[in-house]
């Protein structure tokens, strides 16, 4: 019979070992702070069990991340966990918090701008500033970039290409 | 490696013929892979594919647990023949130039993006959640090839060649978009998947939009194609489940 403190205790551990995992394509940022894990629990039979949600329907870092997953609650002695991937709800760009949105700036990518994702079909561009240097005079060169949820754009000031976080 | 019938019913066949055409559509994109005009394109291409290589493998593993056989994705997009496959005609034609990718991305896109939005509300929830994903997946695609088709349309007079040409190819192959069948109708009626007619009117404002910048006069609603979603295809479906079939078929027990 395991007390409740020790259930706690087990899940506090938990959600810490998954709070430090972070995103294979981007390592500044934890998975907690992009929004991808959902849930950490502790179900009936002791096991833990994790929800994470994809970013886009194609995105093959979500295998890496339930493996990294499955290390880090390994390594923290609470055993083999169930890691779920659940879509409803449908994962946003809303959900990366200010620290997230700070680390994709640090890393040279430009965080999401809000409400942006619901513009017009065919219509001017959105505002994004660049990362390197936060000037406004930026273009896009293509809608689709390095990974499924980066577009590739450029800074007219500083001449620097960057990424930036496509609007969800 | 033996082959598999899924068990159909309306809802399983629905959801093949929406997986087998994400499935298909993409693994012809994937064929631009390392082949296109300029760097951005190629990744551009290959992030369309990817995502609707991401809505398949959905699509599929949500036709398995409706099923309850105990199937897994991989066994829908591996161990079934052309015969059993139900995606549109438009989709497994062969690769083609440039153009004709753009526009057929086009027309498939300008379809996907009013049909997804319309499922987001379905009845099925899990449909509906890969409904909200797929949709703004659709509403990249949508833009990223209709620009094309209006800077093509309206290029050089090769460019504009090409893009008349793909147009008069890929026109007959729209109309199995818009079909109903009395398995469609049996899910239209229980709200799980929308009605092609709810799709129309966006799709036309879509398309007359953007062939009206690009200079393209849009084709007569003529005779169409029809046959893929009951799995009468083309020759060159076989070809390319060969290609996409032949390593799991090769070796059933590899892992990756």
């Amino acid at each position: 019979m395991v007390s409740l403190s020790d259930r706690d205790r087990t899940l506090a551990a938990a959600r810490a070992a998954c709070a430090r995992v972070v995103d294979p394509e981007i390592p500044t940022l934890s998975i907690a702070d992009l929004g991808v894990l959902r849930d950490v629990r502790l179900g009936a039979d002791g096991v833990i069990e994790v929800d994470i949600t994809p970013t886009y329907s194609g995105c093959p870092a979500m295998r890496a991340i339930a493996l990294d997953i499955e290390a880090a609650i390994e390594a923290a002695g609470l055993g083999r966990p169930r890691v779920s991937l659940v879509l409803t709800p449908a994962w946003t760009t809303d959900w990366i918090t200010p620290a997230g949105r700070e680390a994709l700036r640090r890393a040279g990518i430009a965080p999401p701008t809000p409400g942006a994702g619901r513009r017009a079909l065919f219509g001017a561009d959105e505002l994004v500033p660049c990362p390197r240097c936060g000037a406004t005079d930026t273009e896009k060169l293509s809608e689709f970039g390095s990974t499924a949820c980066k577009a590739l754009w450029r800074c007219r000031a500083c001449r620097e290409p960057f990424d930036y976080f496509k609007c969800h | 490696m033996t082959t598999i019938a899924v068990a159909e019913t309306p809802l399983t066949l629905g959801l093949l013929r929406l997986a087998d055409t994400a499935l298909v559509h993409s693994h012809r994109l994937s064929e631009w892979c390392g082949h296109a005009p300029m760097l951005e394109e190629d990744l551009a291409l290959a992030n369309i594919a990817l995502d609707l290589l991401g809505q398949a493998r959905a699509l599929y593993t949500h036709a398995a647990a409706v099923e309850g056989a105990g199937r897994t994705e991989d066994d829908l997009a591996y161990r079934r023949d052309a015969p059993q496959f139900r995606n549109v005609l438009m989709a497994e034609l062969p690769r083609g130039d440039f153009a004709f990718t753009i526009l057929r991305g086009f027309l498939l896109a300008a379809h996907a993006l009013p049909f997804w939005q319309a499922t987001a509300g379905s009845r099925d929830a899990t449909l509906a959640a890969i409904a909200a994903k797929a949709e703004k997946e659709a509403a990249y695609h949508v833009r990223h090839c209709g620009e094309w088709v209006i800077r093509l349309g309206d290029g050089t007079g090769e460019s504009r060649r090409r893009m008349l040409e793909a147009l008069d190819t890929l026109w007959p192959f729209t109309g199995e978009l818009f079909e109903v069948d009395d398995a469609d109708r049996a899910v239209i009626a229980d709200g799980i998947l929308p009605d092609p007619a709810v799709v129309r009117a966006p799709w036309d404002a879509t398309i007359d939009r953007v062939f009206a910048e690009a200079g393209l006069d849009r084709p007569a609603e003529g005779w169409m194609q029809s046959g893929g979603r009951w799995g009468r295809h083309t020759e060159h479906l076989g070809h390319l489940l060969a290609v996409m079939q032949h390593l799991p078929r090769a070796y059933p027990d590899a892992t990756w």
